[in-house]
């Protein structure tokens, strides 16, 4: 049961958006797509619910094969980035439309669209047409229209990705209770991952229309099977052959045979996290991610020349994707800057 | 950047004079000439049974001719924007062609299919079917030179609201039927209305290509626009004007139902009311 993808093949002109992806999503879960711009994860997403066609491969919903099934006849509830709200209906007539083609009596499809709205908390607001709504509200409007026709499965194309930083953080709360409420099998794309941490169990990490990984936060975190994987899902100083996360350097005052000679660049205060940034002797910058405590105990400031621990190292060997970019020595690059403001935040 | 108040003013006058001079002046002057001496004259020239049937016959060339270009140009519309094809360019130079080729040749091109000599005519006759000098002619033209206006229309507006709305439709279970009459037509009446009295107007004016096939034969094959040319001709003057008025209150007419319709239309859409749209999102934080 769940949702599984066999082999997925898809190209539009010279770009490979799918590359043999195949993933398993269990019955239920809430899985999120992980991944940079163009690795496929929305390609992905559009095809298991039937908007795009597969060169090759296979989609299965609930144990029937959906491949050859036109969008139409998939149950699936689809939510789009920009809403994609039926701008000429009020927001009763967006939530009951699905409910209007599937011919329910008029006074079940009244219940069944308040009963929706109230979910969404947009009940005093079903006579408002769209462009009357907020970002948000008009997001949750989306969903409830989706949520109406009882889907088999919830895709979610990036569902926050254009609103503002804090109503995103309070929607995707607010998914995550819905989803413990509803157990309908969940998979949204986003390229933020710490949304994806904050809301989904299971991650599948995608680039160049590849799967890199998949698993659970921690595994990721912690396992990650690859350097894309290792500084996608967080933050990476690179040693070498080896990486390491910011918060496993150690900073000492003192040399010994396990630490290295570094120079503080600069410090940079953000909030409860300080990060510390440096130059090795072979020019490699790192950083160090310290808590504001340890900052004072060590007294550090620019230009002092302290030593390296570094903790928790791990290699690749043979196992590095090509792209040489996200190899990040320094802090990873936000995808954009409400990615780069959430990290920071972090 | 706002504007000083004398360019502004300026800027006025000129748009005024400019109109009042070249539009508002003439279509004044045949409305005073035709109601000089009351409304009998007219009444009269426009109840002789050569101006009924002129009438009727300008009326039953657009009902013909608008529903037909209007499922067309939306047709060829969705064709053009929504299925990506080499031979759209094609498709798309090819309509713009009744905007480029002067009536008066399309008239005569015409004449040339469906003549005694021509590709079609011989054949058709040998049916019994009458094109030229006969109303199937003189529609056939009045499709042909107000083809492209409702797809000129339609595309912009096709291309603007991009394929979300309807994908979210297919999701929801819609088939392509339903998701164009509840969720691309909506979408885009505003561009096939006005498409609409575009083509009303050009097929209720049209004069040189029906002009060529029509042969002119007084009450058979006279539209309002030949009837309002021949009577000038003949210095039946009141005939002439009274005509023109008849024309005028039609066009008219049309532009009124596309804003009555319009009105209504907006009356069950969107009035965004300003100030309104920020009901506070932490509601959504108390989860449910």
């Amino acid at each position: 049961m769940g949702i599984a993808v066999e082999g997925a093949r898809k190209r539009f002109g010279d770009f490979q958006a799918l590359d043999d992806v195949s993933i398993d999503v269990p019955d239920g879960s809430l899985t999120a797509l992980l991944g940079p711009s163009g690795s496929g994860k929305s390609t992905l997403l559009r095809a298991i619910a039937g908007l795009e066609n597969l060169d090759a491969g296979q989609v299965v919903i609930n144990g029937q094969d959906a491949t050859k099934t036109p969008a139409q006849k998939r149950e699936v509830g689809f939510v789009f980035q920009h809403y994609a709200a039926f701008k000429h209906m009020t927001v009763f007539g967006n939530v009951a439309f699905g409910l209007k083609i599937r011919k329910w009596d008029k006074p079940q499809i009244g219940d069944r669209v308040h009963e929706l709205l109230r979910l969404v908390q947009l009940d005093g607001l079903a006579e408002r047409y769209p462009d009357q709504l907020s970002g948000g509200q008009r997001q949750r409007m989306a969903l409830a229209r989706a949520l109406a026709v009882q889907p088999q499965v919830l895709l979610l194309d990036e569902p926050f990705g254009a609103l503002d930083a804090k109503v995103r953080k309070d929607l995707r709360t607010w998914l995550r209770r819905l989803h413990d409420e509803m157990h309908v099998t969940t998979i949204f794309v986003t390229h933020d991952q710490e949304e994806a941490m904050d809301v989904a169990g299971q991650l599948v990490v995608m680039n160049e229309g590849r799967v890199e990984q998949s698993g659970s936060a921690d595994d990721l975190y912690d396992h990650p099977a690859n350097e894309f994987v290792m500084s996608f899902v967080g933050e990476v100083n690179r040693l070498g052959e080896h990486f390491v996360r910011p918060h496993d350097m150690e900073v000492v005052l003192d040399a010994d045979e396990r630490t290295e000679e570094a120079m503080v660049q600069r410090i940079v205060a953000l909030g409860f996290e300080i990060r510390v940034e440096f130059v090795l002797g072979d020019g490699t910058e790192v950083w160090a991610q310290l808590t504001r405590a340890e900052l004072q105990k060590l007294e550090l400031r620019e230009g002092q020349i302290v030593h390296l621990r570094p903790g928790q190292l791990k290699s690749f060997s043979g196992d590095v994707p090509s792209s040489g970019d996200h190899g990040a020595s320094t802090p990873r690059d936000g995808q954009d800057d409400d990615d780069a403001e959430v990290t920071a935040a972090a | 950047m706002t504007a000083r108040a004398p360019a502004k003013w300026g800027l006025r006058t000129l748009a005024f004079g400019y109109l009042g001079l070249l539009l508002l002046a003439p279509v004044g002057l045949i409305f005073w000439k035709t109601f000089e001496h009351g409304l009998g004259p007219p009444i009269d020239a426009m109840t002789s049974p050569d101006a009924l049937h002129a009438i009727w016959l300008t009326l039953l060339m657009v009902a013909v001719a608008v529903p037909l270009n209007t499922v067309f140009g939306v047709g060829c519309a969705l064709l053009l924007v929504r299925y990506k094809w080499k031979g759209n360019a094609v498709i798309d130079g090819i309509i713009n062609l009744p905007f480029a080729i002067s009536p008066i040749v399309i008239g005569l091109s015409l004449f040339l299919l469906y003549g005694n000599a021509g590709w079609f005519g011989p054949t058709l006759s040998e049916w019994g079917i009458k094109v030229l000098f006969s109303t199937p002619g003189m529609i056939l033209a009045s499709i042909f030179v107000s083809l492209p206006f409702v797809v000129r229309e339609v595309v912009p507006v096709l291309q603007e609201i991009g394929t979300e709305q309807e994908q979210a439709a297919s999701t929801l279970g819609a088939n392509a039927w339903q998701t164009f009459w509840r969720i691309t037509l909506p979408a885009i009446r505003w561009g096939v209305a006005y498409g609409v009295v575009l083509t009303t107007a050009r097929v209720l004016g049209e004069f040189g290509a029906v002009t060529i096939v029509s042969g002119l034969i007084s009450g058979q094959t006279e539209t309002l626009p030949l009837f309002v040319a021949k009577s000038f001709e003949q210095f039946n003057e009141q005939a002439a004007y009274a005509g023109a008025i008849v024309l005028a209150l039609l066009a008219l007419t049309t532009l009124l139902l596309m804003s009555v319709g319009g009105r209504k239309a907006k009356a069950s859409g969107p009035i965004p009311i300003a100030g309104d749209t920020t009901i506070s999102m932490s509601n959504a934080k108390e989860g449910s």
